[in-house]
Order: structure tokens, then C-alpha cells, then sequence
């Protein structure tokens, strides 16, 4: 067990190095730099103008370096101003030391955002707390209703509790969230005007019913329907199982076959379904954040993409990648933990 | 401005879609008249929800078709008093009825939304069907093979699949990168895959017999390298095959988003298939690996894989709408669904002006559910042989 983790440790790591690289070279593309320093210069600045700046910050240092630098195996170095001699700061809003140093994401230091004017590690954390707080509640709403109706359909396969339950299923997982935060939005917040189109009010004035509702509701409609029909057919084929035949046939009630045998061996399947959820999640938090306003990790995501904010880019895919492979390390070892059958190798 | 009202709505749409309904009512009837014969479809229309679903998607199939037909207007046509009209609103001048309204710039939404449904029907199964090929090609070998190959090969395919898809997007499909030649390097690396695949299937079964092989090859390679080159160099010498650059850009990162995905399935496939009886039968034979990858093992997964790609056009359709709703890649004009629902569901549009984000919207989805019953029905008959 031990070795097993060890080496998918070993492999995460060696994954975040890859993409940090593949994520490193575009958004150091030659568009998405000159983009980047028409941004900062924030003038009618000539080629020339563009190309001095981009060659005065570094930008045009050789690649790998560059990426050392980020990754914090080679010394980051600071900017001379030529004509006083003295350290120029890159940016007003990031500090820099004096000096030569190793400072990379290995030292703790993800850079500076420069759509934000602010170091990326004072913006990240907020905003995945804020995120945290949107995942919590929608796990909260997700998982008892969708392995509550995966288990009431998958109890009795092919009765109509069953179809129903299955086409409700079926349409929910034809959902993206843009389209039910659409119809919900029209709904709730136009016609019948009894929740807040926006979430922005959460993060400033208090989470609120009326408020936080929307989101919540608009991204576990998606996940619902494929973790319920996950867990009907894993409740349906437990039903067939012959442990389940031996219980019925010693006489006991229905409800009692269903809620002491069936269930928990029911709910192994799911677990791993549910976990593997979450990076799904991450696509859904970046759709859902965007469309009610609220100011967590999917719009910081977005927000950094769109204006080529090299680190913050850099450091949300490295977050969005960790969260990735963490659950799917959990998901494999909670499998065999809850499974005994299963044996990690 | 007059309106037709809600009856108005309801009977000048059905009317609209007429050839939609003579299309649907001749493929019924010969359905019904060939049922016996038509194995698969035929028995799709055993089950409500199969019916159900070969409808929605025949529904839009023939809509993108017909799409010069039922549109009244071209999607890209501005009629000033029609901003922001309400559904089934008359215009004045001309008597024109805009069944489902006007958007904000003044276009018809009934229009955009049949437009909408040809680039989506275009992108969406096209982009699976290369993504499939791409998948096979790979996942065959890495199942099969298993070791180094598969050790590689699935690296790669889990650093794809850890990348969050909107962050992939991003950094994939953007004006910027339009400039340098990443789109086409990775075009011309991935539409390579079905030429190679195809060859590959003609010369592993009639190595034995060239005056089959022949001209397999040569159809493949003439029609393959048609295709390829007006898509990836833009120099198709009779003009008929050619494509924007952004929407070139689109297609390569949806299908370099969904290959990983149909890789896991065809390997899981393969490492299963492997152990059968007539792969060894094929092994002792002494046939090329290659020969029982494809002719062997392939034919056998079909099952699965014919659920799994209808299920995936409907994702795709889902990853199309996505880029579109960020606006990335697709022209501000666009009629397709994604960017209309971004047009429409700005907070202050869709308080006002709901169906404007509405009606892209149930269109995506309606497409989708009908996929998705499609591979539900699909997926039960096979478990029934």
C-alpha cells in the first residue's frame, strides 16, 4: 500500500511538471506576450516600445531558464535600472528582493498577478475558499439526492418508479450547467423573481437563501443524474445478487433487504464515481462562477486566462491539476479500503 | 409592435419545419416497412426511449440540412425595429413574423437557432469520429501491447485528462495562437491518424490479395490526402474542402480534448478482448499483431464504442457550446448555440429578454437528451443479446 502511493505520488508530481511545462510555453506564446505587454504598458506604445519592455522584465530570456526560474531551480534575478544602477522593481505592486535568490513555486513563491496588481499567493487563497464554500454545499445537495433516487430506482429495475426516475436522470446529465443556470435564472430570478440572479452579494454581504440558492442548484443538477445512474446500476445489480435471493427467501421485509443488505455494498461503486466527480466539478465551478458573478477560483481562472496573466494561469492549473490526481489517488485507495476484494498493486 | 400570440408561435414553427416533418415521416415509414431488415435501428424502435431519441436526433439532423429552407432570414441579417422583439412579433414594414423573437442586435432568434444547429451538427460529429480514430489507433496498441507502450501512451493520455477543459481551452483556442502554427501542427498531426488508420486496416487484411489492396489504398490515399489538404493547407486544387481558421482551431482542440477520453475505453476494451479465445486462436495462427488489433478485436468492441460516440457527441456538442459561451474561437457573428447563449444570458438580457439565452439553450439540450436516449436504448439492446 505503501509503495503504491509512493509511486503515484511520484507520478503526480512528475504530471504537474509536464503540464506546468505545456502551460508554461503557451502562455509564453510570442501573441500572448505582446498581448501581456500592451496590457501593462497601457499606452500607445510602438513595437519598439512592446519589445524593450518585454526585454527589460525578462520576457525574453531563454525559455528554460525562465521556467526554472518559475519552478524555483535557477535564481530569480533582479531587474537594474541601467541608468541609476539601482534595482527597478518590475511592477509596482510585487516586491522583489534586491538580490539574486531562488524563489519559485518549490520556495512558496507563485509570482505576481498582473491583471490583479497584487501577489497571486494574497488572491489565491480567498479565492478558493470562496469555491470551497460553493463545493461544499453543492456535494451536500448532490450526493444524498442522487444516491437517494439511484437507490430508489435501482431497487426495482424496470418499474415505472424506475423509468421515471431514469429519464429524469437522463435529462439532468443533457444539462450543462450554462444551459439550467439559463432556465433557472429565467425562472426563479426573472419571472418569479424569488432568488438573486447574482451570487456577487455572497462573498461581500453573507451568504443568503436567496443568494447562493441559484449556483448551488445549477451545478449539482449536472453531476445528479450521472452519480444517480452510477448508483442504479450498482444498486441493480446487487439486487441480483444471491446473498439478496437467501435474504428474501428467509422471509425478511423489503425495506429491510434494501436499507441492511443491499445498500452498502450498493455504495462502493459510487464512492469512486463521486470523487472522480469533483475535477468534473472544476469545469462546472468555472461555468457556474462566471455566469452568477461569484468571485472564486473558476472566475480567477477565467479572468487570469483571458488577460494572459502568466503566473496566476501558471498557478490555477497547478491547483486545478493537484485536486485532479489527489481525488483519484483517494478515490482508488478508499476503493480498496471499501472493497476487500480489490487489491492495489 | 403586434404580436401573433402564443397559438400564432406554435403553428407558424410547426409549419416552418415542414421539410423536417416529411423527412421524419418517410424515415418512419420505411422503419416500419424495412423494420426486419434493419437490425440496430430497427430495434432502437423497440423501446419509447429509443424512439424517443433516434426522433430529437433525426429532428435536428434534418433541420441542419434543411436549414436554408426553415430559416426565413440569413442569421447574420440586422432588422433595426426588430431589437429585442418579443416573441412572435410582426415587423411592420414587411409582415415578417419573428416566431421566437429578435435579439439584441436586431436578428431573428428562430433563424440563428437553425443556423446554430448546422455548425454544431457539422463540428460536433466530425470532431468525435477523428477523436474516435485517434482514440482506436492508440488504445488498440496500448491495450493490446501492454507494457512500455501502454505505460507511455497513458501518461500522455492522463496528463490530457487532468488538464481542466476550460483552462485547455484557453490556452488552445485563442486569437493569439491563431498566428503561430500550433493549430495546424496539431491538424496535421491528428488528421494524419485516419489516413494511417485506414491504410493500416486495408494492408493488414489483403496483404495476401493486391488486387484488393490496391485499390483500397489508392481510394484512401487520394480521397485521405484530398481531405488533408484543404483542411490543413488550405489547398484543396478543386476548392470544395476548406475551413476557417478558427473554426480549424475549434475542431483540433475539441478533438485533442476528447481522444484520452476514447483512448481509456478502447484500451479497457482491448486489455479485456485480449484474453478471449479467438485472439489466441489468431496469435497461434501466426497473424500480425496489427491484423488482430483491427479485424480481430476492433469488430468486437463495436458495441461498447457505438454507445460511447453517441454519447460523446452529445459532449462535444456540450464542449462546442462551452467555447461558445466563453467566446472563445467562434466569430462574435456566430449564429452557433454557445455564442448565442452568452449573448443572451448577460444578467440584464435575460431579465428582460429571456428567450433570447433560452432558445439556444433548450436547443443544445434537446440535442443532447436525444443523444443521450439514443446511447440509453442503444446501450440496453446490446445487453439484451
Amino acid at each position: 500500500m505503501i509503495a503504491f502511493i509512493t509511486r503515484r505520488v511520484g507520478v503526480i508530481l512528475l504530471t504537474m511538471l509536464c503540464l506546468s511545462f505545456v502551460v508554461f510555453f503557451f502562455v509564453n506564446l510570442d501573441p500572448n506576450l505582446r498581448k501581456l505587454a500592451i496590457f501593462q504598458t497601457e499606452m500607445r506604445a510602438t513595437d519598439q516600445d512592446l519589445e524593450s519592455w518585454l526585454q527589460r522584465n525578462g520576457y525574453r530570456d531563454n525559455f528554460f531558464l525562465r521556467f526554472g526560474r518559475w519552478v524555483g531551480v535557477w535564481p530569480k534575478e533582479p531587474v537594474i535600472d541601467e541608468a541609476t544602477g539601482q534595482v527597478a522593481q518590475r511592477s509596482r505592486f510585487c516586491n522583489e528582493p534586491p538580490e539574486a535568490r531562488f524563489s519559485g513555486v518549490i520556495q512558496g513563491d507563485f509570482g505576481c498577478s498582473t491583471a490583479f496588481r497584487t501577489p497571486v499567493s494574497m488572491r489565491l487563497p480567498e479565492a478558493l475558499r470562496a469555491t470551497g464554500i460553493l463545493m461544499f454545499w453543492v456535494t451536500i445537495v448532490m450526493v444524498p439526492v442522487s444516491l437517494l433516487i439511484g437507490v430508489l430506482a435501482g431497487m426495482r429495475e424496470g418499474s415505472k418508479l424506475d423509468r421515471g426516475l431514469s429519464v429524469g436522470s437522463i435529462v439532468s446529465t443533457a444539462t450543462p450547467e450554462y444551459v439550467s443556470g439559463i432556465i433557472f435564472t429565467a425562472v426563479f430570478a426573472s419571472w418569479l423573481g424569488v432568488l438573486n440572479g447574482s451570487a456577487a452579494t455572497a462573498l461581500t454581504k453573507g451568504f443568503t437563501f436567496s443568494n447562493f440558492t441559484l449556483p448551488v442548484m445549477t451545478m449539482a443538477i449536472y453531476g445528479t443524474g450521472y452519480i444517480a445512474r452510477m448508483t442504479r446500476a450498482s444498486m441493480a445489480e446487487v439486487m441480483t445478487a444471491q446473498y439478496i435471493r437467501t435474504a428474501r427467501l428467509k422471509g425478511l421485509g423489503f425495506g429491510k433487504i434494501v436499507l441492511k443488505h443491499a445498500l452498502r455494498n450498493a455504495l462502493i461503486a459510487p464512492f469512486t464515481v463521486i470523487m472522480l466527480q469533483f475535477p468534473w466539478m472544476l469545469t462546472g465551478v468555472v461555468v457556474v462562477e462566471s455566469i452568477f458573478n461569484y468571485k472564486g477560483f473558476g472566475w480567477l481562472l477565467v479572468q487570469a486566462a483571458s488577460n494572459n496573466d502568466i503566473d496566476l494561469v501558471l498557478a490555477c492549473g497547478l491547483i486545478s491539476v493537484v485536486l485532479v490526481l489527489l481525488t483519484q489517488l483517494i478515490s482508488d485507495v478508499g476503493y480498496a479500503f471499501l472493497n476487500p476484494r480489490i487489491r492495489v498493486s | 409592435m403586434e404580436s401573433v400570440g402564443i397559438f400564432g408561435i406554435i403553428i407558424g414553427g410547426l409549419a416552418r419545419f415542414w421539410p423536417v416533418w416529411i423527412a421524419l415521416v418517410v424515415l418512419i415509414a420505411c422503419v416500419v416497412k424495412w423494420k426486419r431488415k434493419l437490425g440496430l435501428l430497427g430495434h432502437l424502435f423497440d423501446s419509447m426511449i429509443g424512439i424517443a431519441g433516434v426522433l430529437i436526433c433525426c429532428f435536428w439532423l434534418f433541420t441542419a440540412i434543411f436549414a436554408d429552407i426553415i430559416a426565413p432570414l440569413d442569421p447574420r441579417v440586422q432588422v433595426s425595429i426588430m431589437k429585442n422583439a418579443i416573441p412572435g412579433a410582426v415587423n411592420p414594414e414587411t409582415g415578417m413574423v419573428f416566431l421566437l423573437g429578435g435579439d439584441q442586435l436586431a436578428r431573428d432568434v428562430f433563424s440563428r437557432m437553425v443556423y446554430g444547429a448546422r455548425i454544431v451538427l457539422t463540428i460536433a460529429p466530425a470532431a468525435t469520429l477523428i477523436a474516435l480514430l485517434v482514440g482506436i489507433t492508440l488504445g488498440l496498441p496500448a491495450g493490446y501491447f501492454g507494457r512500455r507502450v501502454d505505460q507511455v501512451l497513458s501518461f500522455l493520455a492522463n496528463l490530457v485528462l487532468a488538464f481542466p477543459v476550460i483552462l485547455l481551452f484557453y490556452l488552445l483556442v485563442t486569437p493569439g495562437i491563431m498566428e503561430t502554427a500550433i493549430p495546424y501542427a496539431m491538424a496535421g498531426v491528428l488528421f494524419l491518424v485516419p489516413i494511417v488508420f485506414f491504410c493500416t486496416l486495408f494492408y493488414t487484411r489483403f496483404t495476401a490479395r493486391p488486387e484488393k489492396l490496391y485499390p483500397y489504398l489508392a481510394v484512401t490515399l487520394i480521397l485521405g490526402s484530398w481531405i488533408y489538404a484543404g483542411l490543413v493547407f488550405d489547398a484543396d486544387p478543386l476548392g470544395i474542402v476548406s475551413i476557417e481558421p478558427n473554426e480549424l482551431n475549434i475542431f483540433v482542440a475539441v478533438v485533442f480534448a476528447s481522444s484520452p477520453g476514447v483512448f481509456r475505453i478502447v484500451r479497457g476494451l482491448a486489455m479485456d478482448i485480449k484474453t478471449r479465445d479467438y485472439v489466441a486462436a489468431a496469435q497461434t495462427r501466426g497473424e500480425r499483431p496489427w491484423y488482430i488489433m483491427l479485424w480481430e478485436m476492433l469488430p468486437n468492441a463495436r458495441g461498447p464504442l457505438i454507445v460511447d460516440t453517441c454519447l460523446r457527441i452529445g459532449y462535444t456538442t456540450i464542449l462546442l457550446g462551452t467555447l461558445g459561451f466563453f467566446g472563445l474561437g467562434m466569430g462574435p457573428e456566430s449564429p452557433d448555440w454557445g455564442t448565442a447563449i452568452k449573448d443572451g444570458s448577460q444578467v440584464a438580457q435575460l431579465r428582460l429578454y429571456f428567450w433570447q439565452g433560452l432558445t439556444p439553450a433548450l436547443a443544445l439540450m434537446s440535442l443532447v437528451l436525444g443523444l443521450n436516449l439514443l446511447a440509453d436504448s442503444m446501450r440496453e439492446q446490446s445487453l439484451k443479446d
